[in-house]
């Protein structure tokens, strides 16, 4: 299984290295976005500082739900779907390894994202290891449960708009957790962040588990 | 063809005279509140619909889906009641949104507060708005209802994480709710009052009931004039067919068209 899903991340890199969308694409609308936030909450007046934990989250939302309809829309083409299928690899293998890339591009685009945050919004860093620990644990949550429902939207004709309408409520709780996490991270607002780094830590098993289980049967008939 | 039964009918009977006597308690015979006046008679309509949606709707809505996924119990009807069940819940959670959001202007003055209940039922209702969504999408009826199960399964194990966030969210950052529960609870509560709660929940409880199974019953008349269609078209394309090889000479004029239009 972990084999399968080695192979199956390192396919997926390697696609999303060659055809450069995630790098030309999907990081350029993060920064973007964290720009029009800028714009629409005046600089100038410290609102950016303050609520720079969530814009950097919400920024993350938006980011993978477009690098989710990536991972299925290079599935898509040329019937990859039904070779996938055909390739006898374990059905949990796949998802993890769908998983694992997909948590990866994320944490790329994190470290991008917070170095603009840091540049851009005036924050500074507080607690570094922290931050690094919510950020891998909100991560793997996003990366599991955004895949499961990228598998139920895949190969729809809606499947663009019935993914963030599916995944982002699902989501609530992480940008809820890794917000408050992350304040007490970067100092903004005091807090104990222990109690938020657990949810996530919950919210990551229990998705990585249902994403197991349920993914080899989605995929058979999708 | 009806949806209706003579059990159906009782139910619906049952259901009406237990609303309009729930709606005379509530507007008539029960006294005002001390501190909120007449504006607690929505008491009798928020708090019903409220346990409908959240606790037996989605929950009939996930025993149904779990039903429908194992293999031993796996029918459509189990699909149709899931279905069913989540339509009559986010009906229901709509409306107990809004009561409430009347409710909360006369009582604490604003629509919307985002105390801890308030807002996780809001991502309740939109986690199924996004079941009904994969219930509604162009696909084979077969897959559609497997995903849209993995998807109830999947939003119902996210109810209590939603719950558990929200509830820390709002405590960590302010001392205490608006919403006092020991006044919903409180066992001093006027004796008139509590039974006219009681009977609402019972009347709801019955409309359930009764909009559930209708519509589990139109669900499947769709599929069977679905179904229906699908032969009569197959049947009527047979005749066309038939009736060409038989006498080809006899309507050269239609020869073309038929070609034009072959049977898929």
């Amino acid at each position: 299984m972990l084999r399968d899903a080695g192979l199956v991340a390192a396919k997926d890199l390697r696609v999303e290295l060659r055809s450069r969308v995630a790098t030309n694409q999907v990081v350029p609308f993060a920064v973007l976005v964290l720009i029009l936030f800028a714009f629409a909450l005046d600089p100038d007046r410290g609102i950016l500082g303050r609520a720079a934990a969530g814009l950097f989250w919400v920024t993350v939302l938006f980011s993978a739900v477009l690098a989710i309809q990536r991972s299925f829309a290079i599935e898509a083409d040329d019937d990859a779907r039904d070779s996938l299928r055909l390739s006898g690899l374990d059905g949990a293998g796949v998802f993890l390894g769908k998983a694992a890339a997909v948590a990866l591009e994320l944490l790329m685009l994190e470290a991008v994202l917070a170095v603009g945050v840091v540049v851009l919004y005036d924050v500074s860093l507080h607690d570094g290891a922290l931050l690094v620990l919510v950020c891998l644990l909100a991560t793997v949550g996003i990366a599991a449960s955004g895949i499961v429902y990228g598998v139920v939207a895949a190969g729809l004709r809606v499947s663009d708009t019935l993914l963030p309408l599916l995944v982002l409520p699902v989501l609530a709780p992480v940008l809820l957790a890794a917000t408050r996490a992350s304040e007490a991270a970067l100092a903004t607002v005091p807090g104990d962040a222990w109690p938020w780094v657990r949810l996530l830590a919950v919210f990551a098993t229990i998705y990585t588990v249902f994403g197991v289980v349920a993914f080899g049967p989605l995929l058979e008939e999708a | 063809m009806t949806t209706a039964s003579r059990a159906t009918r009782i139910l619906g009977v049952a259901t009406l005279a237990s609303l309009a006597v729930t709606a005379w308690l509530a507007l008539v015979v029960s006294p005002a509140d001390v501190n909120q006046g007449d504006a607690v008679r929505l008491l009798y309509l928020h708090a019903p619909t409220a346990w409908l949606a959240m606790y037996l709707s989605f929950g009939v809505t996930t025993l149904a889906s779990i039903l429908y996924l194992w293999p031993r119990t796996r029918s459509r009807l189990w699909d149709l009641v899931a279905g069913a069940s989540a339509e009559v819940g986010v009906l229901f959670i709509g409306l107990t949104l809004a009561v409430g959001s009347i409710w909360g202007r006369t009582t604490w003055g604003v629509w919307w507060t985002w105390d801890a209940r308030l807002t996780s039922t809001a991502v309740l209702f939109v986690l199924y708005l996004g079941y009904l969504a994969v219930r509604r999408v162009p696909a084979d009826p077969l897959v559609r209802s497997r995903r849209a199960a993995i998807v109830a399964l999947a939003a119902f194990i996210d109810v209590p994480i939603v719950h558990q966030a929200v509830e820390w969210w709002r405590t960590l950052h302010q001392p205490a709710t608006i919403f006092d529960e020991r006044r919903l609870l409180d066992p001093r509560i006027h004796g008139t009052m509590l039974w006219t709660l009681l009977l609402s929940v019972v009347a709801f409880t019955l409309l359930y009931a009764w909009l559930l199974i209708h519509r589990v019953r139109l669900a499947r008349m769709e599929e069977l004039v679905d179904d229906r269609e699908l032969a009569d078209a197959l049947a009527e394309r047979r005749a066309e067919g038939a009736a060409a090889t038989s006498a080809p000479d006899e309507m050269p004029g239609l020869v073309p068209e038929r070609s034009g239009a072959g049977v898929d």
